[in-house]
């Protein structure tokens, strides 16, 4: 793919040098089903992303209920609440899910938990539909109020930038892989004056204008 | 010519352009319809049954013999073939979430004697769904239902000019289109477009209290909060979402239109502003 490069790329693989790891990224999405688990007196809480190849969505952060179980697990995103949230990109709230057959039946098969209650709002970037954010089994004592529903979709919101950012940082890290090396050396090089502090950043940062005018200068006639 | 004035051209059965009224031809135009003095609830749908109208659930299919549905007058399913052209076939699957499922028997349980019909728009593969979404419509429309509940949005701005297209196509076909509002700040359609009658949701428990909004877009709310539906497998849940509170709006169109076929949608919705909970119909 050299010659033909984008500029973008070259961009997205300094930034793969400098902007966290996938790991950091799942600790965010991990993060933020953690304080929505919280906020809602919830037992579980999860992100599930869409694997846009395969048509499946894929738990790619789980908290409470299930959390070992049930991360990484995948099933086809074109059925049961998950699947019409994303694909109607409009949240839904089911208080009583285990009278759904088909969707306990299919969650116990994964886990052995089936929640009683779910709430589920789409992860929406620009036009897109990135996952779904999902918080199971609030307190049965409450009933559900509009002023969830709009928590609910501040909450997804969030997740949706964060999981925008991860989608971003796997994109740049699959071309710093593909390129065996050739883009690597440029975010290597930018995670390592980025790292660098006081008068040896400096000294980096000068190194790095001098190689940018070396390499910049037109040759000679 | 664009679909909009070749809808409204087939329509009116009048040759384009014709948008004129000489002196002659005002009594052609003259209504049937006489209106009250104060429109009231008992005047728009008292005795109704929404018996003679018949309506649409645009969603994830139907389960026909939920006893909360009672049976449905069609069921299709809508899919694309390799060429990206929409295949319109019968639904044998049913419904696939439970969602359209609840929409019809909202819709039931309001106007026991309306037809219900199904066209289900998801399960037929994510990539698509947009593209399936306009081509169900497009069908509905095409059908002449007399309401179209349409419980989802596409946040795809490039289907919107299509979308819009075939809102004002249905009405001026007299096909009402009833929309979803979003329940989150994301642009969406087609509930924006003002030629819908676009709804969200408030918390009241009785499912014939509605309220107009006089700071539009959203223009009515209906019931939408801890409702018990009919689900897959005959079961019932209870579920919250503007989607629910849109077959509350449907239901109430059925019976309205039910006892007063020759509304037009835009009479249909000054009737529903009227009689609305906030405007008069409380009372």
């Amino acid at each position: 793919m050299t010659g033909e490069r984008e500029p973008s790329e070259l961009r997205a693989a300094v930034a793969a040098g400098v902007v966290g790891s996938e790991e950091s990224f799942r600790a965010l999405l991990a993060a933020i089903v953690e304080v929505a688990r919280s906020i809602f007196g919830a037992r579980a809480s999860s992100i599930l992303l869409l694997d846009a190849e395969t048509e499946e969505l894929v738990f790619a952060a789980v908290v409470g209920e299930g959390e070992e179980s049930l991360l990484g697990m995948r099933f086809p995103a074109g059925k049961g609440i998950a699947g019409w949230v994303l694909a109607t990109r409009t949240p839904l709230v089911v208080e009583d899910v285990r009278k759904d057959p088909r969707f306990a039946g299919d969650v116990a098969e994964g886990t052995g938990y089936v929640p009683s209650g779910l709430m589920a709002a789409p992860l929406l970037h620009d036009e897109a539909a990135l996952g779904v954010l999902e918080v199971l089994d609030r307190p049965e004592r409450s009933l559900f109020s509009l002023h969830e529903m709009e928590l609910l979709g501040l909450f997804a919101n969030q997740a949706a930038i964060a999981v925008d950012l991860l989608l971003k940082a796997r994109h740049a890290r699959r071309l710093l892989d593909a390129d065996a090396g050739e883009l690597g050396v440029v975010a290597e090089l930018a995670g390592l004056v980025d790292a660098l502090e006081g008068p040896r950043r400096v000294a980096g940062l000068r190194l790095l204008h001098d190689l940018s005018e070396t390499l910049g200068r037109r040759p000679g006639p | 010519m664009t679909d909009v004035a070749a809808h409204a051209a087939e329509y009116t059965g009048e040759s384009l352009p014709a948008w004129s009224l000489p002196k002659d031809a005002v009594d052609r135009i003259a209504l049937p319809v006489e209106w009250p003095e104060r429109v009231t609830r008992e005047w728009a749908w008292g005795g109704s049954t929404g018996a003679g109208v018949r309506v649409c659930i645009l969603d994830s299919g139907v389960e026909a013999d939920h006893p909360l549905v009672g049976g449905l007058e069609s069921a299709v399913t809508i899919s694309l073939d390799e060429n990206e052209e929409a295949v319109v076939a019968e639904d044998v699957e049913g419904d696939l979430c439970g969602h359209g499922t609840a929409c019809a028997g909202i819709v039931r349980s309001l106007a026991p004697e309306c037809t219900v019909s199904s066209v289900r728009v998801l399960g037929a593969g994510w990539t698509g769904s947009g593209a399936v979404l306009l081509a169900g419509l497009r069908y509905a429309v095409e059908q002449g239902f007399d309401v179209i509940n349409m419980s989802l949005s596409t946040t795809k701005k490039p289907f919107a000019g299509i979308l819009h297209e075939l809102a004002d196509s249905a009405y001026f076909r007299r096909t009402v289109l009833v929309a979803s509002a979003h329940n989150m700040p994301v642009e969406s359609y087609p509930w924006k477009f003002s030629s819908v009658i676009s709804v969200g949701s408030h918390e009241e428990p009785d499912p014939l209290t509605f309220f107009y909004n006089p700071s539009p877009p959203v223009e009515f709310f209906g019931r939408g909060v801890n409702v018990e539906v009919a689900w897959l497998q005959a079961h019932t849940v209870t579920v919250s979402g503007n989607s629910f509170a849109t077959p509350h709006l449907t239901g109430i169109c059925a019976l309205i239109l039910s006892k007063h076929p020759e509304l037009t949608p835009f009479q249909l919705k000054n009737v529903l502003y009227l009689i609305a909970n906030n405007v008069g119909g409380g009372t």
